[in-house]
């Protein structure tokens, strides 16, 4: 039989398929993303779609399984905040057709800026969990998810994590089965919230949790790999994997995929079985929790630590106290982080924000909370998704109380804008806020690798679709005066800040011009080159923080195969050493 | 049979995602249980990366820790000092004689470390070519990737492997000659 090599995500969107799943909707984090972007080769079998956020992707994937299909959506962890609000209720009422909620965790903080375990979110909203461990069990377990949703009536959370989501191992591919056509018809007391129908609905979902706790001790997720009886490991997803390459080869093992509920029946028959018991999890003690509150003696957060991911090495060593064989070497790596790319459009707007003695600046989640690196120096804070504005506005009234003289910008990016900065914005207008709002508009969501969103004028399978105006959004609000400016242009950039400040009327910039990166545009780059003759060594062009920007011996120098001619640096130079190579005849 | 461990280290942007398709599709038609690992997002961002390749009869963990990797093929020279913990004492690097500065190098707050390749050679059996100039002799500094693959090769002992067949179903027909170019220059630098 055929193999192939798939990421944990791309097997999930498999799985998906295969389940015969019909609406998907989500948006994009990492490390979920790839998954929303290997659906669109399912073609007519599927619809998908990126969402505003997270909340919208649930609440339209729920409306999709009330309606009658099978439906998914996807998010990282801190997504799953975004959308607890749906995912509880949908828990109280339960489905038509089968509902999975994707949440891949962070563990280590690879790209997040927490690592919550969102296991908990399953004991807390009473609904499945299944946790996957290698990308055959992510396509595999999903089709199963659906299974539960359906048979227990409740959504189902199927948990990954980074190393699950991005890691690539062999798949192979089943059928489509498409699901049992579901006529709708109106069924208000199950799926109208009102008081008294979630009065009803508790203890239903007490005993539809109850059927499936009794079902998890013979779920074939839950796997029971009996060797020796000297040391017994419950284990379940990533943690699995490293356990394997650790403990010895007569170690027996209880592989969990359906961990909430738990199937204790199974545990205490295992805990029996075996001499000593390791309870072997990544981050939080979910299991080892539960399964010592029901009086089985293991071992577990005693040495495995509750941060950072693990890998078999670290496991060895907290188990075992194995440290591996390391050489020293007398050379040490410079730092490499990550930076805004040369060319980048945020760089203007953060060198002009950076020069602001007075200016404080909120931030939130994108390519541009790199401008709070140095050079640039250029943010106070960032929150979460669309926090920009709204944490602005509280830190605008605390100055405004303590008479402190500060000039308040609250900075998102375009898609981020529609993701939760709207509401920021209200606040800001409806609160009287001394705010400035900004919006970073690079036509793209970035950091995530260039998804679409409802300002960019495409849909997720590249088809063109209506592009919202966020100027028409700001003017609707009330914003009288919005200044939109090349952010590239450093004189313009200044001026649109001055202006802002100035301004008798509400106020809003938006900085225009896309990311470089975005393949269907064709970009003006050039290169720029430095006249060592006229350079004084200043360092003002370093101050810009370009990747591609260097001193070379007193000099300035730029590296052509970083440049993109964008001439940020150009601008700022005091003695007009730099200058953007004419193009070839 | 136990499981190898290869790390791919660099920077972002370098090519190492073509080079470790090559050399899984090559384990995968050899027959063997491969996992591959990468990170994506945040770090990608001119960042420092590394992917972690895995094969044999049956593979568990897709990453390893410190003391692990067999082989690490370094596509920059700064980098492969960066993952030098990863490597067991007796494992083998194959290192591109190329340094690329990093954002902070660049903005004069920190040096580009001296001796990076000379200290990789005294504690690790290493294959050092200078990648970027042969590839730029072959006409294209793109294929800078696929001439540390063939350095790596010679490094990987699967000679049971035809290299050459699984980079024609590799890479794009239009780019084949010079890769299989880069290929043979590579191992045959790797001496």
């Amino acid at each position: 039989m055929t193999t192939h090599l798939l990421s944990g995500n791309e097997a999930i969107a498999r799985g998906a398929y295969e389940a015969g799943v019909k609406v998907c909707s989500a948006y994009p984090g990492t490390p979920s993303t790839e998954i929303f972007e290997s659906l669109p080769q399912y073609g007519d079998a599927l619809y998908c779609e990126w969402a505003p956020n997270e909340k919208v992707a649930t609440e339209v994937a729920y409306g999709a399984a009330i309606g009658g299909v099978r439906s998914l959506c996807a998010m990282k962890h801190v997504g799953l905040n975004v959308a607890a609000d749906p995912l509880f209720t949908a828990a109280y009422n339960g489905v038509n057709r089968g509902f999975v909620i994707v949440t891949a965790d962070d563990p280590s903080m690879h790209s997040s800026q927490n690592e919550q375990d969102n296991r908990r979110y399953a004991r807390a909203a009473k609904v499945a969990l299944i946790e996957p461990s290698d990308s055959q069990e992510c396509k595999d377990f999903i089709k199963e998810a659906y299974r539960i949703s359906e048979r227990f009536d409740m959504p189902v959370l199927l948990r990954t994590t980074t190393r699950v989501s991005h890691s690539k191992s062999l798949v192979t591919f089943g059928e489509r089965e498409e699901a049992e056509p579901f006529a709708y018809t109106r069924n208000a007391r199950k799926f109208n919230c009102a008081p008294a129908n979630a009065y009803r609905n508790h203890p239903k979902v007490e005993r539809n949790l109850a059927a499936l706790a009794e079902y998890s001790n013979v779920c074939p997720l839950n796997r029971l790999e009996m060797k020796g009886t000297k040391i017994g490991v419950i284990t379940a997803s990533i943690a699995y994997q490293y356990a394997k390459d650790v403990f010895p080869e007569d170690t027996s093992f209880l592989k969990l995929g359906l961990t909430n509920p738990l199937p204790m029946d199974l545990i205490r028959d295992f805990a029996e079985k075996v001499e000593t018991l390791y309870v072997i999890e990544e981050l939080e003690p979910f299991m080892e929790e539960q399964i010592k509150a029901a009086g089985i003696a293991c071992i577990g957060k005693e040495l495995v630590s509750n941060m950072y991911e693990l890998n078999p090495q670290r496991l060895r060593e907290m188990l075992f106290g194995e440290k591996p064989a390391v050489k020293e070497l007398p050379v040490k790596p410079a730092s490499r982080p990550p930076a805004l790319c040369p060319g980048c459009p945020h760089r203007g707007f953060f060198y002009t924000m950076s020069k602001g003695k007075d200016f404080v600046i909120a931030g939130g989640i994108g390519c541009y909370t790199l401008g709070a690196n140095p050079p640039l120096n250029a943010l106070d804070t960032c929150i979460c998704m669309g926090g920009g504005f709204s944490v602005a506005m509280g830190m605008a009234k605390a100055f405004e109380a303590t008479g402190q003289q500060k000039k308040v910008f609250g900075v998102v990016g375009d898609s981020t804008f529609f993701h939760s900065g709207m509401t920021g914005a209200a606040e800001i207008l409806y609160n009287k806020g001394r705010v400035i709002p900004v919006v970073l508009d690079n036509h793209i969501t970035g950091m995530t690798g260039h998804q679409d969103n409802p300002g960019s004028g495409y849909t997720l399978q590249g088809e063109v679709a209506a592009a919202i105006k966020i100027e028409d959004v700001l003017r609707a609000y009330g914003y009288e005066k919005v200044i939109i400016v090349d952010p590239q242009d450093l004189a313009a950039m200044q001026r649109a800040v001055d202006e802002a400040l100035a301004s008798e009327v509400p106020a809003a910039i938006i900085t225009r011009r896309p990311c470089l990166l975005i393949k269907r545009l064709k970009h003006e780059t050039g290169l720029c080159v430095v006249d060592p003759d006229k350079c004084i060594g200043c360092r003002m062009c370093l101050k810009v923080g370009c990747p591609a920007v260097m001193v070379s011996g007193k000099k300035s120098a730029i590296d052509p195969t970083q440049c993109v001619g964008c001439t940020v640096c150009a601008q700022v130079c005091p003695v007009g050493a730099i200058r953007r190579k004419e193009e070839q005849a | 049979m136990k499981t190898t461990s290869a790390i791919l280290v660099g920077v972002g942007g370098q090519g190492a995602i073509l080079t470790a398709k090559v050399l899984v599709n090559g384990l995968m038609k050899a027959g063997f249980d491969v996992k591959m690992s990468e990170v994506h997002g945040m770090s990608q961002r001119g960042g420092s990366v590394s992917t972690q390749v895995h094969w044999g009869e049956k593979v568990y963990s897709p990453v390893i820790g410190e003391g692990a990797a067999d082989l690490m093929l370094a596509f920059e020279k700064m980098e492969a000092v960066r993952y030098a913990p990863f490597l067991k004492p007796d494992g083998i690097a194959v290192i591109n004689d190329y340094a690329m500065p990093s954002a902070t190098i660049a903005a004069g707050l920190e040096e580009y470390p001296a001796g990076c390749l000379e200290a990789m050679q005294a504690n690790f059996r290493c294959y050092t070519l200078d990648a970027a100039k042969i590839a730029l002799e072959l006409g294209n500094p793109k294929c800078m990737n696929i001439v540390l693959f063939g350095a790596m090769t010679k490094a990987l002992s699967l000679d049971e492997i035809d290299w050459e067949a699984v980079i024609r179903e590799t890479v794009p027909p239009k780019f084949l000659d010079l890769n299989l170019a880069a290929y043979r220059a590579g191992r045959a630098a790797a001496g």
